[in-house]
């Protein structure tokens, strides 16, 4: 109980006094994150759509890859990319291991699969009720998929903010390809785990603290933006 | 548009200063002293030395990979053994500290009577007190290993648990558990959550532990910065880290000696 | 302009999981006109239609129009017994035909806004389209079907579920539609209605069409015992 209000209190100091290290890993957690996330949507949106719009004969095996990838331990996607960037690996030429790039490119692995599913099950469910009108006005593949993203678009931020809330709470994976490099790499999660290690839990808790409110902030600044936006226009 | 932010974020951020990944044990890390030493590097020397956090077995394989251009580990064996492949053209020695063995504050093995640190984990295993061992092929593992080997014994059963995680994570389940541990004297002193736990033992030469700098070689990967590693390991052996280095207090205590020959 | 119309069907079947649903169906549409689809229930009325406009593609045989399909496909519409609404605004549900023929928004709204007019939808541009009730709907998914002008308009029972005023104003539309020089071809089990509008009648029967001629010589006789006793109300086997 008394680590519990330390937590809090130690979350409060921190942000009273706008801590110059926790903004510079606030930030650093968002744009890593958010970056990752516009990177899985630009790939899982569409996926799912033209997983929901399109029968070919692979689909169910692709749905049923799709989903077991969401269950991939983020360990195991940080330890595949860390050997695919590793100096001795594939892409190590390219001098990315221990930066935000390589931790980018572990999220996308991890959430895009969530996104993607989330995606395709909102949007299978609004092309069978879309289904026989679309297909009577001639609609192209291109214009289904658009309508079902546009007319589901509620339910589309609802994949968006589930992969966000995977991936701003992930630390298996970025720290192994992070490095948790003070100033350079390290984020919310990763300091978290570092402080619990070094038995600072008032801090630990903190931080952990600060994490949940900017999840909270992003999930209600999102919801509230579709909600003008439908008074506005729809 | 979209696509030129997406590319701009992916790109690497040029380093202003020259930079030198030093891969480290998570014992060095939680002690605290690198805090004070990188931005005494950064101003002497114009280094900008990214620490990556992790097991002496980790910090290895990232040596040997060419990821990181410089180690400081503490396990002599393997650091002999990295030296031998080829993936350090030398080791030298910084400076020791020491292993304490960490248990209950009532020490129900009797530890604190014993006159080497054989016999503290002699008792130990005899009387089946709970203990807590890294597991994780660290340098503190090793010197944990090894004293069981001088006591003769295979620990193992119940009240043995490895729990193959790093310092901070073993002491946090040490003192959850009220079981024995062997940690490094500053992780230690550093912990900020030690519980109804104290040092029970400590001062047998057996339980000192040398950490060494190994600069990886330029041989295998062309990437490797030799020569700000070759700086880094001047720094580090210089009259300077000797001053930071043996005037580092953790709770009014010295937990690290300045070793290192010029 | 060269109208799709006439349709031919040739010894089409639609076929699911080896049950005939309809067909074989031999039969010529031309360029005007009411046809009203009747028959009782599992007639196979509603396979007809969605066969004839392509929703179903047919087993055997062949569906023609005087244009090629894909020129065809683009001046047909369809209404549903169950009136399908976008999750938009009902503007944006009117022109969404138009925008999908690539049609700008601002033309596509002035039309929308025209369409609305004559629909009496006027003061319900803004409203979400799942909201509407039931009458309104209809009155929209049908606006909506007319509103790139058709050479052919389905409707599959578009008065269903709609109590009788509601039903008498969207036959006004449909008269109307059929008046500006859209085909009309209609399933119903209203045989009121079917009187009202049919210019035409095909009497399914088993999925077959049983007995097809000109409205008046239908209503007034039928040739066939089994449409004589279906306007009469009987059970017909």
């Amino acid at each position: 109980m008394n680590d519990l209000l330390a937590g809090l209190s130690e979350a409060l100091r921190l942000i009273v006094t706008l801590d110059a290290d926790l903004i510079e890993i606030t930030l650093r957690s968002l744009q890593v994150t958010l970056t990752a996330l516009v990177i899985a949507c630009a790939i899982g949106l569409p996926l799912g759509g033209w997983l929901a719009v399109r029968r070919f004969r692979m689909r169910r095996a692709v749905i049923a890859t799709m989903n077991a990838l969401i269950g991939l331990p983020p360990v195991v996607v940080g330890l595949i990319v860390y050997l695919m960037f590793s100096r001795s690996g594939p892409f190590g030429v390219l001098g990315l291991l221990f930066t935000p790039t390589a931790m980018i490119v572990a999220q996308v692995i991890i959430i895009t699969p969530l996104v993607a599913s989330i995606a395709h099950q909102a949007m299978r469910d609004l092309w069978s009720e879309y289904h026989d009108l679309l297909i009577s006005m001639n609609a192209s593949r291109r214009q289904r998929i658009v309508t079902l993203m546009l007319d589901g678009r509620r339910a589309l931020l609802t994949a968006a903010l589930a992969g966000f809330g995977r991936a701003i709470g992930e630390v298996g994976a970025i720290m192994i390809v992070g490095g948790n490099i003070d100033g350079a790499t390290r984020v919310l999660t990763t300091a978290i785990a570092l402080e619990t290690g070094r038995g600072n839990f008032a801090l630990a808790l903190g931080l952990g603290l600060i994490l949940i409110a900017l999840a909270l902030i992003v999930s209600l600044a999102s919801h509230w933006a579709l909600r003008t936006e439908r008074r506005g226009r729809w | 548009m979209l696509l030129r932010a997406i590319l701009l974020c992916l790109l690497p951020v040029p380093a202003l200063a020259e930079t030198v990944k030093l891969a480290v044990t998570t014992s060095f890390r939680n002690s605290g002293l690198a805090d004070v030493l990188l931005p005494r590097i950064a101003s002497d020397t114009g280094l900008d030395v990214q620490m990556i956090v992790v097991g002496t077995g980790q910090a290895l394989r990232l040596g040997a990979a060419g990821d990181v251009d410089a180690v400081l580990v503490h396990a002599r064996a393997a650091e002999e053994a990295f030296i031998a492949a080829g993936h350090a053209p030398h080791r030298r020695p910084i400076m020791y500290n020491d292993f304490v063995v960490v248990g209950p504050l009532d020490d129900p093995a009797g530890t604190a009577g014993a006159a080497t640190a054989v016999e503290a984990f002699t008792r130990i295993a005899e009387s089946r007190a709970a203990f807590v061992s890294r597991g994780d092929d660290s340098g503190t593992h090793t010197a944990e290993r090894a004293i069981w080997r001088d006591a003769g014994l295979h620990p193992e059963g119940a009240w043995y648990r490895p729990v193959g995680a790093g310092m901070g994570a073993a002491l946090n389940t040490a003192v959850g558990l009220e079981a024995y541990v062997l940690s490094d004297r500053a992780s230690w002193s550093n912990f900020g959550n030690k519980g109804a736990m104290r040092i029970t033992f400590q001062g047998d030469p057996a339980l000192f532990n040398q950490y060494a700098y190994l600069p990886i070689s330029g041989d295998k990967h062309d990437a490797v910065a030799v020569d700000g590693a070759a700086r880094l390991e001047d720094w580090l052996t210089s009259n300077a880290a000797r001053a930071l280095i043996d005037g580092y207090r953790v709770v009014g205590e010295q937990v690290f000696t300045f070793n290192a020959t010029r | 302009m060269v109208n799709v119309l006439p349709l031919t069907l040739t010894g089409a079947v639609l076929t699911r999981r080896d049950k005939v649903l309809v067909g074989p169906v031999d039969l010529t549409l031309g360029a005007r006109g009411i046809t009203v689809v009747i028959g009782p229930n599992g007639s196979g009325k509603t396979s007809l239609l969605r066969m004839m406009h392509g929703l179903q593609r047919v087993t055997q045989g062949s569906v023609d129009w005087a244009v090629p399909d894909a020129q065809a496909r683009r001046r047909q519409a369809y209404v549903f017994q169950q009136p399908i609404a976008l999750r938009r605004s009902v503007l944006a549900n009117l022109i969404y035909p138009l925008r999908l023929h690539g049609v700008p928004r601002p033309q596509a709204e002035a039309e929308g806004r025209a369409i609305a007019a004559r629909f009496g939808l006027s003061g319900k541009l803004a409203q979400s389209a799942p909201s509407l009730s039931g009458g309104e709907m209809q009155s929209l998914a049908l606006a909506r079907a007319l509103i790139t002008r058709p050479d052919v308009l389905f409707a599959d029972e578009p008065c269903a579920a709609l109590d009788g005023q509601t039903t008498r104003r969207i036959e006004a539309h449909l008269t109307a539609a059929a008046g500006a020089g859209t085909r009309l071809i209609m399933a119903t089990h209203d045989m009121g209605q079917a009187r009202r509008l049919a210019d035409q009648v095909i009497f399914l029967l088993h999925g077959r069409i049983h007995e097809m001629g000109d409205a008046r010589p239908f209503f007034n006789g039928p040739a066939t015992p089994e449409a004589a006793a279906f306007l009469r109300g009987d059970i017909v086997d």
